[in-house]
């Protein structure tokens, strides 16, 4: 009697997303180029710009991308941190606010009105948009350890493919990931 | 026959010394790296930034302030120095507005080169994003005191080195800054020039000469051929202009 043949590994389920980021860091992750046929190997894609699947399911892994602001943000990284068994943050907007938190020594309303009231250029009566689409912007962009736990940070702005590919390979391989000089920048 | 120089031990390492050096002095000239920020060969220890900080028995003491003995057994790596000097890293990080990627400095600055090396992959703490102006008034010299870290040698710099009197620090605790001695508090009133150690010393991107940013390509900076603990103390942050 055969016995049956032992069963695939189970692939790893990896979801991503970009909050208040530029989608660089998705750019970057994507240059791996034909590495990403050996990703696809070991996992499969939840949640990402990749799949374009509108909620997240359980997953092992979740990189995000960009810092919080606006209150969509938060509830989309809540959903991440509550999903994925190790989330990281990717580049410089995810692990210190980066580019966004640069208005953080503004007030918002001020910022608002002088671009939506104030400027050259705009119709008599215009006004601040109020949609109740439009989530609404925080005070100030926060990185998202402030407001989940965050297992590991990837820095970077972006993390270069061959970063992406060095964090990715340890963690699948169940190392803690070393990046190392060349690596590790900060831009 | 001259005696030999008197050694201590560094990770267990013989460094040499000659009478009156610090233990960072010594270990700097023997091509050993001891992480530092307000350190400068040039000057007098300050003895603020902490980053030096090594064991010597149970006592953990500045190497830039810390006279060398002959036998001391001094200890710079292990984990719990390393966690230590990360925590210090975290803490200047937050403590004012660090954006590397839009600052000219990146590359060649120093707090981001001992993070790299210490392994500071996020901040950890609470970011602060303090409100502090940038001074474009200077015709060849941008002051951004986003970037500051109080490591106070541009002043001994301009005084110590330059005979001038152009920077101070200011004020208390989390209040200190750098403050500029002209009436105005604007660095386009002091008699500062672009050639002077104090406008190029800065150890990160708060005191830039105007009209070089970004001269350098990603790849060819400071940072980028190798970490900061394999490279050539060198004395002073930017060339003369």
């Amino acid at each position: 009697m055969n016995a049956a043949p032992p069963p695939a590994p189970r692939k790893l389920r990896l979801a991503t997303v970009s909050l208040a980021g530029c989608f660089g860091c998705h750019m970057s992750f994507l240059d791996i180029d034909e590495r990403l046929f050996a990703l696809i190997e070991r996992v499969e894609f939840d949640r990402s710009p990749l799949t374009d699947l509108k909620a997240v399911g359980r997953c092992d892994i979740g990189l995000v991308e960009g810092g919080l602001c606006n209150a969509e943000n938060v509830q989309v990284l809540r959903e991440f941190r509550a999903h994925c068994k190790t989330l990281v943050a990717v580049g410089a907007c995810a692990i210190n606010g980066g580019l966004p938190a640069q208005r953080n020594h503004l007030r918002i309303d001020e910022l608002l009105r002088a671009v939506y009231q104030q400027r050259d250029g705009l119709a008599a009566g215009a006004q601040v948009p109020d949609d109740p689409e439009l989530p609404l912007p925080l005070n100030r962009v926060h990185p998202i350890h402030e407001v989940v736990h965050i297992d590991y940070s990837l820095p970077g702005c972006p993390p270069s493919a061959d970063a992406f590919w060095q964090f990715l390979t340890d963690l699948m391989a169940g190392r803690t990931p070393q990046l190392g000089h060349g690596l590790m920048h900060y831009d | 026959m001259t005696p030999a120089a008197p050694l201590f031990l560094l990770d267990g390492h013989p460094v040499p010394f000659k009478p009156g050096e610090t233990l960072i002095e010594a270990a700097t000239r023997a091509g050993r790296h001891i992480p530092h920020l307000c350190w400068h060969p040039g000057f007098a220890p300050h003895g603020s930034c902490r980053l030096c900080m090594v064991a010597i028995g149970e006592r953990q003491l500045a190497a830039c302030s810390t006279a060398a003995e002959a036998g001391l057994e001094v200890r710079l790596h292990g984990e719990a120095l390393a966690a230590q000097r990360r925590t210090l890293l975290q803490l200047l990080f937050v403590e004012g507005n660090h954006f590397c990627p839009s600052c000219e400095r990146s590359g060649a600055c120093k707090l981001q080169a001992e993070a790299c090396e210490a392994g500071v992959e996020g901040p950890h703490f609470e970011q602060l994003y303090p409100d502090r102006p940038v001074d474009a008034s200077h015709p060849d010299v941008l002051l951004d005191l986003n970037r500051c870290i109080l490591c106070g040698l541009c002043v001994r710099a301009s005084a110590q080195h330059d005979g001038k009197a152009v920077f101070a620090l200011g004020g208390r605790g989390l209040g200190t800054q750098l403050v500029v001695g002209s009436a105005s508090g604007r660095l386009g009133d002091t008699d500062l020039a672009a050639s002077d150690l104090a406008a190029r010393i800065c150890p990160v991107g708060a005191i830039l000469p105007k009209r070089r940013g970004f001269a350098v390509p990603i790849g060819q900076r400071r940072y980028d051929a190798a970490p900061i603990s394999a490279l050539p103390e060198t004395d002073d942050g930017m060339p003369p202009p």
